[in-house]
């Protein structure tokens, strides 16, 4: 159609001004994307979650641990598939400084928890060589990757919350079932961390820091979440349970205000994007005021008018957008490779590219609206009298 | 086709113009009649309001009161987007500064009042072929306004006030920005589409060697006609 | 000759709608690099000013954060012999056996869930924290299950009101009072008697140890002392603001970072934006340096004339951002820090030293912005200029 040829040929009237508008939306749209991947990421372990698992740990707070003896009667309840712990260890690998050296270090139950958790997928001999040794560890493909682990490999860790020397002997490298699974983990057997607290701190002997619990079918999670605390409400280790996500969930909140300080960053940049837009449609409506009252007193309509300018800023928006998407990825992947453990998972999700070419779109209309309104109020004799 | 032979008749118009809050009375109560076919020249010094009742009869402004009928119908009642329709039909308008889109050729420019009616595209190329041979153009159709001189800029914008074959032509000093022997030819080229093609025009002017090509010339002053 | 500045200022304002919307821009960006540059300085100065100089506290070795660390009653009694600890008025040294652990407190307004710090101190701990005082009830007694938080978390979280009960670790603890503490990280921590939380929690040993010096020098000789003596060895000792200080620096180096790469993302669209507009000023202007070229006036005074005008531009803009800024002083954060894994409340602190910075920062943008189009400026062909119109 002709309007999309004039407005292609007007585009290209001032190419510099063009380019560096195009320049200034994608940079922006690139920004929005990057700033929507993290807010997405902090909250992927949510998404990632199971529907059917759930989690028990201690009511008071995460930090206190539940007695072993809740194992047999958790799998007693009625709904239940099977039951597995795990302890955070923690500790210090190498400078802890370095965050790059940081990674989560747990100790489970190898049978049940490689169960619940079929999405960590180890391959079945290197599943029987970790079982087979005490101090055996099997780790996580990307934190493999970034510190060089390979079976066979000493990882030497200083417990804090354990106090003492520990050395891990890496037998197994699991892989993820998709995208969003976390790879960064570390696991070894509870038995071993048991057995230690045996000789050095009896005390401690016999606790879990947290229950995970697989449910049938997922109807039946209220009525074993409420099984599980009401039987331990009044004891010593009053339990709360709640579905994984749930679970997962109520981290991520605790650093809602950070998340939230981010999504407003990225609202910040839509409102750039419109003015980096806005003064660009602006002044070149502007310059060509007299050139659009020829094409009205020629017959054409204000709307004609109209079509030229949002046009413009249209051709002028989608091509920052597109060129602005085309360089989150990259941006995405940079940082990922530079914070691993800090987003485990770090992809940039559907919802924010669709978020950004709406966003794109939005500001290509907004930007038009106020030049647009006027060229079509303007009267034909007032816009030939015009000097640009 | 005209009533009784009048092309044109501004009957009683009377057009002031607002800045701020004070009235500006550019036209009083003029009435002229413009026959089918005739070269009318209006001239007068500045502020006499030429190029207002230019404008109000190709169409692009609106009288405060009285009528303004080309060919039959009264403009000052039409509705907005009923008057671009009909100037688009009606109406060839011939600036001064030649006005022309300065992205566009001469072809683009020349067919951009055919892009609003239905014709094909090989009706309009042949429309804007013969507009331009017709202004002497013939071999300039891919050039850049800014690659032609200003007599030739002048030119593409006859052939575009003529490409859809309007009832009235309207020139606001054509040939104000050119130098002798342009303005001469662009004349010739008007007196020709006058002569040969019967087309009325009505067309302001200072240059009284533009007024000479002109069947009558009407002058005003402030407003109002002095012959 | 050179070039009044009420040719700029007024070149400007002819210029209404785009000059605003470049300002919008500049102002849009100096407020997000300002604003930035305020909360990580705000993190810090909550946990600088966390902590006195004269303090020093003992956590075991290599532990990062009191919440893993563990010292048992006999190294605690050791520690507190130190001949060179400050002695308060009944002769009794200025030392705190605390522990530390993390409770689950609703917030206030949606519901959600923070983790809370709570410490348990000995008598001496308010000696060692002067700057703790309570504003509103009173003072805990020792001995019994009363507990007083900081009025920050009295402000956000359910349950803590004065009188009201909260329980945990099998126990109802009443909330006798608020203190506030200048705002550092101890007003976001609630505060009881260690010896009542110790068995409450089931935790038989301190997180950590917090003493006074008699001379904040001493600080080495008692470090070596500790630390040699083989019944502390497994021990450290630092100094209160250090330790407090590596508490935030996780979080303060995320938001720096985070912070400049926004930043430096934002700056590259004022720039454009601003060249931009600098670029259409020259192209409509173009008559107009014709006409002062012809007059006599230099091109290197055309040149200044645009990068006065460009940096003015960036100047007021990045005035009216930092003054938005200014405002989010008035904001306080919550969130969880994490290094130590609990919720730490903080502000946005302005500093002279960062209205400066945000003021060069918008002057260089104005700089980088405007120079091209300035040097386009000087550089037009005086008649090809005047003949443009």
């Amino acid at each position: 159609m002709f309007i999309i040829k004039l407005v292609l040929k007007n585009a290209l009237r001032h190419k510099l001004r063009t380019f560096l508008t195009i320049l200034g939306v994608s940079i922006a749209v690139m920004s929005f994307g990057f700033m929507r991947t993290i807010v997405t990421a902090w909250s992927s372990g949510v998404q990632s979650s199971s529907e059917n698992r759930m989690i028990t740990r201690q009511a008071v707070s995460f930090i206190f641990p539940l007695p072993i003896s809740c194992l047999q009667q958790i799998q007693q309840i009625p709904g239940v598939t099977e039951v597995s712990y795990a302890n955070w260890f923690g500790g210090v690998y190498r400078d802890a400084a370095d965050w790059k050296n940081f990674f989560p270090r747990i100790a489970v139950d190898p049978e049940t928890y490689f169960s619940l958790y079929p999405e960590f997928i180890v391959p079945a001999d290197q599943f029987a060589e970790f079982k087979k040794e005490r101090n055996a560890c099997i780790v996580g493909e990307k934190i493999a990757q970034q510190l060089g682990f390979h079976p066979g490999d000493i990882i030497p860790v200083e417990g804090d919350i354990y106090p003492g020397r520990w050395e891990f002997v890496v037998r197994g490298i699991y892989r993820g079932k998709d995208q969003s699974t976390d790879l960064t983990q570390m696991f070894f057997h509870w038995d071993y961390l048991n057995e230690r607290m045996h000789v050095e701190a009896p005390g401690r002997e016999g606790f879990v820091g947290w229950y995970v619990i697989g449910v049938r079918n997922a109807a039946d999670m209220p009525r074993v979440a409420r099984e599980v605390d009401d039987r331990y409400k009044n004891s010593r280790s009053a339990t709360k349970t709640e579905t994984e996500r749930e679970f997962q969930q109520s981290f991520v909140s605790m650093s809602s205000a950070i998340i939230n300080s981010l999504e407003a960053v990225s609202y910040v940049i839509i409102g750039i994007i419109l003015l980096v837009l806005a003064n660009t449609i602006v002044m070149a409506a502007r310059e060509r005021t007299k050139e659009y009252a020829v094409l009205k007193t020629l017959g054409y309509s204000g709307w004609h008018i109209v079509g030229l300018i949002a046009g413009e800023s249209m051709l002028i928006a989608s091509s920052g957008c597109v060129i602005g998407l085309f360089l989150t990825f990259p941006m995405a992947m940079g940082f990922a490779k530079a914070f691993p453990t800090f987003f485990p998972v770090f992809n940039v999700e559907t919802v924010t590219i669709i978020l950004a070419v709406v966003v794109a779109l939005f500001a290509g209309v907004a930007a038009a609206l106020f030049p647009a309104t006027r060229a079509v109020r303007m009267k034909i004799v007032d816009g030939l009298r015009s000097i640009d | 086709m005209s009533q009784n032979g009048t092309m044109i008749r501004v009957d009683h118009v009377t057009k002031s113009y607002r800045r701020d809050s004070i009235e500006i009375p550019v036209l009083r109560d003029i009435s002229i009649d413009v026959p089918t076919g005739e070269f009318l020249a209006l001239m007068g010094p500045s502020g006499s309001g030429k190029t207002t009742l230019l404008n109000l009869i190709a169409g692009i402004d609106r009288p405060n009161a009285g009528k303004v009928i080309v060919n039959g119908t009264d403009i000052a009642l039409l509705g907005e987007s009923e008057l671009a329709r009909w100037r688009a039909r009606h109406v060839g308008f011939i600036f001064q500064f030649y006005n022309l889109l300065p992205v566009l050729t001469a072809f683009e420019n020349v067919e951009l009042p055919l892009l609003l009616t239905g014709l094909s595209r090989k009706e309009k190329r042949e429309h804007v072929e013969a507009a331009l041979n017709l202004v002497g153009l013939g071999d300039r159709i891919h050039h850049y306004p800014k690659q032609l001189s200003g007599g030739q800029e002048q030119r593409v914008a006859i052939a575009r006030a003529i490409v859809t074959d309007p009832t009235i032509l309207v020139a606001d000093e054509p040939t104000g920005d050119l130098d002798k022997v342009s303005a001469a030819e662009i004349m010739d080229l008007l007196d020709r589409l006058n002569k040969e093609f019967r087309k009325t025009i009505v067309m302001v002017t200072h240059d009284p060697r533009a007024a000479e090509k002109a069947h009558k010339a009407m002058h005003l002053d402030k407003g109002e006609l002095t012959t | 000759m050179k070039i009044p500045i009420s040719y700029t200022w007024r070149s400007l304002w002819a210029r209404r709608l785009t000059t605003t919307l470049t300002l919008g821009g500049v102002a849009l960006v100096v407020f997000v690099f300002a604003s930035v540059l305020m909360l990580s300085h705000g993190v810090e100065q909550t946990m600088i000013d966390t902590g006195s100089d004269d303090n020093a506290i003992v956590l075991r070795r290599s532990a990062n954060s009191e919440l893993v660390s563990q010292i048992d009653r006999d190294a605690a009694n050791v520690i507190r012999t130190n001949p060179l600890i400050a002695a308060a008025g009944d002769g009794k040294p200025v030392v705190s056996t605390e522990v530390v652990v993390i409770i689950n407190l609703l917030k206030k307004e949606s519901n959600d869930m923070g983790n809370i710090s709570v410490r348990g101190i000995s008598p001496e701990a308010l000696a060692l924290r002067p700057e703790v005082r309570i504003v509103e009830g009173q003072m805990l007694r020792f001995g019994s299950h009363e507990i007083i938080l900081g009025s920050s978390l009295a402000k956000r979280f359910q349950g803590t009101g004065i009188g009201e009960q909260l329980k945990f670790g099998d126990a109802q603890w009443t909330v006798v009072g608020h203190f506030e503490a200048e705002k550092n990280g101890f007003e976001s921590e609630i505060w009881g008697d260690v010896e009542q939380l110790m068995p409450a929690f089931g935790r038989p040993v301190f997180s950590s140890v917090t003493l006074k010096l008699k001379n904040a020098g001493d600080y080495e000789t008692v470090k070596k002392q500790i630390e040699s003596d083989p019944r502390t060895q497994y021990t450290e000792l630092k100094r209160e603001k250090v330790y407090y200080s590596e508490q935030s620096k996780l979080m303060s180096d995320f938001i720096k970072i985070l912070g400049l790469v926004v930043t430096i993302i934002f700056s590259i669209g004022a720039v454009i934006g601003a060249m931009i507009t600098m670029y259409a000023a020259v192209a409509n202007r173009t008559v107009e340096i014709g006409t002062l070229r012809a007059l006599g006036f230099r091109r290197r005074s055309i040149l200044s004339a645009f990068l006065v005008e460009s940096v003015f531009l960036s100047l007021i803009g990045g005035g009216a951002g930092v003054a938005l800024a200014s405002l989010m002083s008035f904001v306080r954060i919550s969130t969880v820090n994490f290094g130590t894994f609990s919720e730490l409340a903080f502000g946005f602190t302005l500093s002279p030293s960062i209205v400066v910075s945000a003021l060069v920062f918008s002057t260089l943008m104005g700089l980088v912005g405007g120079f091209l189009p300035a040097v386009r400026a000087s550089r037009l062909n005086i008649l090809a200029a005047l003949r443009s119109a």
